[in-house]
């Protein structure tokens, strides 16, 4: 099953089910290396379930999916996929950095402790080599006079460069942002999308989940419509923005255009 | 301010505002004789009340300050003090523990958890002490060595009230981290976190915020409610004033002791509460 050499994400006929809700009837889709993926859709359509499933914070019930070449949560051998101990899957998520609607930061640790966390305890690097980065990645993001505040005293927009400066801060190899404006005043969603942006033009491979159609026609290689826990149809932005094949998407775009 | 001249006829053709009218007005507030007399018939009934306490001589309140500080007294205080201390930090570590069975995936020890809180909230402190006491008849000996032998009142007293302290511990704590966004958890396992490294740098401290005023109260009561332990003998801080009474039948005067004691205790942990609650805090309330 080794995953095409070039591609970063590789998911194949995946299901997942909540109860009896199938929310993801079957999913295909390979992200190559420095590419940016936005998958849009209406709300249900099981988008963010499928991102969540990228670093295993859900199971998936059929298929796999691989990332870097090393299959997520399992191990095969022959014609069985191994479920994972928790230490090698936490080991893997070091290497894909998750963006959450919410933000959630840690709100009783400062900007900079949030920061540090992950790198202090999950990578073993020393402390103050973890700072130095940490510093380094919120001049990044342009809160660098923020390191010792608590999340609390920061603006939503604020909050969420810091959430993105801390997934940052292990290097991953992947990003994944999980509507990461949606719960932002509509002043801030600029200065966030701007971060993502600079992200994207540095080449890092990144999967969008989001509403900004403006986002995903400037920044995507390519978009991914679902519906209804299927891929209706994916391609470059100019396309499937503006010529879709599908009925289904063209209905979407004309409510969300 | 020439008169008014308007048409607007008003009943007695006196201006809306007296005086000089160009003249920003003072606001009066209304006066609130209601809550002036409750206020005064509350500090009359008190002072009576004080009154008959103070010049009452049956408190005798000399007696009361001749024991207040001797040594049996004190004596008993610090073993209630150290007794309530020891209860309270094991209760709560073994409720803790409880708290994380009851919220793992494992049913054998949700349900074990489960039983254990119900088993020992559902009987009174006072038979389980009783119980414990009297562990000598179900099991006269432990390892070959005699139980009662083995195990002393005050060795009884921290087994007895540790174990029904955790019990109610255990819900104290689940519900503090059931008060954890669940978010929380999962950017600190997007992270990498390890689940120990989860649960006490990033769980608990949020948690701690939902279980210190329960805990507060809980340390309350357990310091109050170590007094039972002076039924099987523990010389504790009300089984100390007991002794002294039963000897010289000054019963309310050394009642009153061991009570300004507690009130004392009492309010010094009300007060440490505060700095606590301040603590676990931090990053929210008021930090905006």
């Amino acid at each position: 099953m080794s995953a095409p050499s070039d591609a970063m994400v590789e998911i194949r006929s995946v299901h997942k089910s909540f109860g009896s809700l199938e929310v993801l009837r079957g999913i295909d889709l390979s992200v190559r290396p420095g590419e940016v993926t936005v998958i849009l859709g209406p709300s249900g359509s099981g988008k963010s379930t499928l991102l969540r499933t990228i670093n295993h914070l859900e199971k998936v019930d059929q298929g796999w999916i691989s990332v870097d070449g090393t299959l997520v949560g399992y191990r095969r051998d022959g014609d069985k996929l191994y479920e994972l101990r928790e230490r090698e899957v936490l080991r893997q998520r070091t290497k894909i950095g998750f963006v959450f609607q919410n933000f959630n930061l840690f709100p009783h640790l400062t900007v900079l402790e949030n920061i540090i966390e992950a790198p202090v305890s999950a990578l073993r690097r020393p402390r103050k080599e973890a700072v130095a980065t940490a510093e380094k990645l919120l001049e990044r993001v342009g809160l660098a006079d923020r390191a010792a505040a608590y999340p609390g005293q920061l603006s939503g927009g604020q909050q969420q460069r810091v959430a993105i400066a801390r997934a940052l801060a292990l290097e991953p190899r992947l990003l994944l942002f999980d509507e990461p404006t949606s719960a932002l005043d509509p002043e801030l969603v600029g200065e966030v999308l701007d971060v993502i942006k600079d992200l994207a033009h540095g080449g890092t491979t990144m999967i969008v989940v989001t509403h900004e159609i403006g986002f995903a026609r400037e920044v995507a290689d390519t978009v991914v419509f679902m519906d209804e826990g299927r891929i209706v149809e994916q391609g470059p932005p100019a396309d499937l923005l503006d010529r879709p094949a599908q009925e289904r998407t063209r209905a979407f775009l004309s409510k969300v255009l | 301010m020439p008169p008014q001249t308007v048409s607007l006829p008003p009943p007695s053709s006196r201006p809306l505002v007296k005086g000089d009218a160009d003249a920003v007005p003072r606001i009066v507030p209304v006066r609130r004789t209601g809550r002036w007399t409750a206020a005064a018939v509350v500090l009359v009934l008190l002072a009576l009340a004080l009154n008959s306490v103070i010049r009452n001589d049956a408190f005798q309140w000399d007696v009361v300050l001749s024991y207040f500080g001797t040594v049996p007294v004190l004596r008993g205080l610090w073993l209630t003090l150290w007794l309530t201390a020891v209860v309270v930090v094991l209760g709560f570590v073994l409720g803790a523990l409880l708290a994380v069975m009851r919220l793992s995936g494992n049913p054998v020890l949700q349900a074990v958890s489960w039983g254990y809180v119900w088993l020992f909230r559902s009987t009174p402190i006072l038979v389980q002490l009783l119980f414990w006491f009297n562990i000598g008849a179900l099991y006269p000996q432990i390892l070959g060595v005699s139980t009662v032998s083995l195990l002393g009142p005050v060795t009884i007293a921290v087994i007895g009230l540790t174990l029904h302290e955790a019990a109610y511990a255990a819900e104290v704590v689940r519900g503090g981290i059931l008060s954890v966004e669940r978010g929380q958890v999962e950017a600190a396992q997007s992270l990498g976190l390890g689940p120990w490294r989860r649960f006490r740098r990033i769980v608990l401290p949020q948690a701690m915020r939902s279980i210190v005023p329960p805990a507060g109260n809980m340390l309350i009561g357990t310091l109050k409610g170590t007094s039972i332990v002076s039924i099987i003998a523990v010389q504790d801080l009300l089984y100390s004033v007991q002794l002294v009474y039963h000897r010289t039948y000054q019963v309310i005067p050394l009642l009153l002791v061991a009570t300004l004691w507690y009130a004392a205790v009492t309010t010094l942990l009300s007060i440490g509460q505060r700095y606590v609650e301040r603590y676990y805090a931090r990053g929210t309330a008021g930090a905006r």
